[in-house]
């Protein structure tokens, strides 16, 4: 499979990905190396994953991570009631000592969490490592024998390696610097957001019954609208909302109405000074660009 | 745009080359290790390697590790495969110290910003000691002061005992107070049940023994880099004597001056005895009381120093007075660059004690948005009078 054909089937999923994105992917696959995704909020980062999961047809394992997220979270953790009872009992039948250790401390008791799961499927999953940025540099050490080795160290237990190598993607909004060895362990593509013919493409993919003129029109104001000084910049998947409000509204035209367009503003401009900047002028301005 | 480069017939093969193009990289910044050159050469079997675009996209995801390498990859691998000139039109590297990433001192730098005995040189230009001019404003100056200021007539070592207290009580209220993760202690709120199964084991699965975990303060890393230009001068006194009194009370501080070249001063200020310290200082601080880089500084710092030294649980403080030199613009790429360390940043300015006082000044209106907390600060008692607000952040 080329890279041109893992494109094309991403569309067929409805993902239109760029030339760049989709080499990426493809030497990831081929390769089997982990894939650091980094971009704005709202490019589609994450939407990879769960298409490249929906196309393979297997499972999508996700770790949402966040600040102070611990390997009893992401990793592994004892199942320690069941330790417990275990210890009573065998106490109880007369066993001691290191055979009961022993068991206790066998993978019967291991829980599984996110990435211990991943490695221990049989088909290699998808596993989405979700705004790695927000967690802190100890879970980025965490990461590293598991992305490299794909194997994971239970001191109790030994070592345990990946059944079968998942398809690992990674994701971050660049509001933090990820560490060099975090990154050298990955390889990296920069998803940025569409222009407008990608965009565009995008939108008929997802509401393939737009009218072609709207669909001009909404994709030129979002990508005008991606230039004014906002704190929030609109993603795809705002805009997609806001086409699905304007073909729920029955709008043909963005310019016939301002305050239905001002009212379907809400699902683009997500915080109230955006929503003060782009007052209804600038909106009929933007729109008449468009249009 | 086929016009792919040549190579001489004495070429030993693919392999080399590519180890030369990683190479080509390595020069121009970017981190890459031996690994790489191993990953990009299978990389390439997976695709069709003699079309060059598609060669560029797979070599782009393999040797490329940040947005700013993204940006800067296109002009590279065009100036080695495709014939570019090689030699002619080779990208040239941003300037600052990206070549030299373990620089610790720029005492023995080259160029223009070495500040060392000879002619005496203006960076922009500009011409003359423009402290202040005709209308009363203060303006930043861009020549390199060579006359050498001795320190110990700027800063007392009485001064470093009077501020080391109240950098002491600072460092304090800077602190981070608690850690998200938990470690093993004797008292802490949530029970340690790895340890306790491990105890029970001894009295047969009864646990008698409870080992707590709890969430430990750690430790933050202070970093100070501290203005020494021509319009900080007159509180140069303050701020150095603040600097060695933080170097001094906490082992984990940092400390930089700039004027129009960046130099740690770390060890030298650490000396056990303050008069020494002074004397140390004085040989580094060579161009003390010159014109102001700030932009090229902080930039400076935030590609070589803070890689290491500024993370998640870093301040970084900032004692300046925001005129600058350089463009306003190339303060604000440097700050947002250390913002995205993950460290909070404090900006301290003497003249924001100035009544009516607002940041027009370019580069404090560019870094502005990256800061934390932005407070005055011109003499010990207002850096004292700092504590609450600092132990708030």
């Amino acid at each position: 499979m080329s890279w041109q054909d893992l494109q094309l089937s991403m569309s067929d999923q409805g993902y239109v990905a760029g030339d760049d994105l989709a080499m990426a992917l493809h030497i990831a696959l081929s390769l089997g190396r982990p894939l650091l995704l980094e971009g704005a909020a709202g490019v589609g980062k994450t939407e990879v994953a769960r298409v490249l999961a929906d196309m393979r047809g297997t499972n999508l394992i996700r770790l949402q991570c966040y600040e102070g997220l611990d390997a009893s979270h992401a990793i592994y953790e004892w199942n320690y009631q069941r330790q417990l009872l275990a210890i009573r009992a065998s106490a109880e039948g007369g066993t001691t000592g290191r055979a009961v250790e022993d068991r206790i401390f066998s993978e019967e008791f291991l829980l599984e969490r996110p990435l211990l799961q991943a490695l221990r499927k049989d088909t290699p999953p998808v596993l989405l490592i979700d705004e790695i940025d927000r967690a802190d540099e100890e879970f980025e050490a965490y990461l590293l024998e598991i992305l490299s080795e794909f194997q994971i160290t239970v001191p109790e237990l030994g070592t345990i390696k990946a059944r079968s190598i998942p398809m690992v993607i990674l994701t971050a909004n660049g509001t933090r610097d990820l560490s060099d060895a975090l990154r050298r362990r990955c390889l990296y593509a920069h998803v940025d957001y569409p222009d407008r013919e990608t965009e565009m493409a995008i939108l008929r993919a997802r509401c393939p019954e737009i009218e072609t003129q709207l669909g001009q029109q909404i994709v030129g104001f979002v990508q005008s609208l991606r230039g004014e000084e906002l704190e929030k910049t609109p993603g795809i998947a705002e805009m997609l909302d806001f086409a699905a409000a304007l073909m729920g509204l029955g709008i043909a035209d963005l310019t016939e109405n301002p305050a239905v367009l001002q009212a379907t503003l809400t699902t683009l401009l997500k915080t109230r000074t955006d929503r003060d900047n782009i007052a209804p002028e600038v909106a009929q301005r933007l729109a008449g660009q468009a249009a | 745009m086929t016009r792919v480069t040549r190579f001489a017939a004495r070429d030993p093969g693919p392999a080399a080359r590519m180890a030369g193009f990683l190479a080509h990289l390595r020069a121009h910044g970017f981190k890459l290790g031996v690994g790489e050159t191993q990953v990009a050469l299978s990389a390439l079997t997976h695709i069709d390697a003699a079309r060059p675009d598609d060669a560029r996209r797979a070599l782009k995801c393999v040797c490329t590790g940040s947005a700013e390498d993204t940006a800067q990859f296109d002009a590279l691998f065009d100036s080695f495969w495709l014939n570019e000139g090689r030699v002619r039109s080779r990208v040239k590297p941003s300037d600052t110290m990206q070549s030299r990433p373990n620089v610790r001192s720029s005492i023995e730098g080259d160029g223009p910003q070495s500040g060392s005995a000879g002619a005496p040189h203006a960076p922009d230009g500009g011409d003359g000691e423009a402290e202040a001019d005709g209308m009363g404003r203060l303006v930043a100056s861009t020549v390199t002061n060579l006359m050498k200021k001795d320190l110990r007539d700027v800063v007392s070592p009485q001064d470093i005992a009077a501020a080391e207290g109240i950098a002491r009580r600072l460092g304090a209220a800077l602190r981070d107070r608690r850690s998200r993760r938990r470690r093993a202690a004797n008292k802490g709120q949530q029970i340690d049940f790895r340890r306790v199964i491990r105890r029970s084991l001894a009295t047969g699965g009864e646990p008698i023994a409870l080992p707590r975990r709890s969430r430990p303060d750690r430790p933050v890393n202070i970093v100070a880099l501290c203005d020494v230009s021509g319009s900080m001068t007159v509180y140069a006194r303050v701020f150095l004597a603040f600097l060695a009194g933080l170097m001094r009370a906490d082992p984990a501080t940092d400390a930089y001056i700039f004027h129009t070249r960046l130099v740690r001063i770390t060890q030298a200020l650490r000396d056990a005895d303050a008069m020494r310290a002074l004397n140390r200082l004085t040989l580094l601080s060579d161009g003390f009381g010159g014109g102001s880089r700030i932009g090229a500084a902080l930039d400076q710092f935030a590609r070589t120093h803070a890689r290491t030294s500024v993370d998640g649980r870093s301040i970084v403080l900032v004692l300046s007075d925001g005129y600058d030199t350089d463009p306003a613009s190339d303060l604000g790429d440097a700050m947002a660059r250390l913002k995205r360390r993950g460290g909070r940043i404090i900006w301290l300015n003497p003249l924001k004690s100035w009544r009516d006082y607002a940041p027009v000044a370019g580069g404090m209106a560019a870094a502005l948005p990256h800061l934390d907390h932005f407070a005055a600060a011109g003499t010990l008692n207002d850096l004292a009078a700092l504590e609450p607000e600092l132990a708030r952040l």
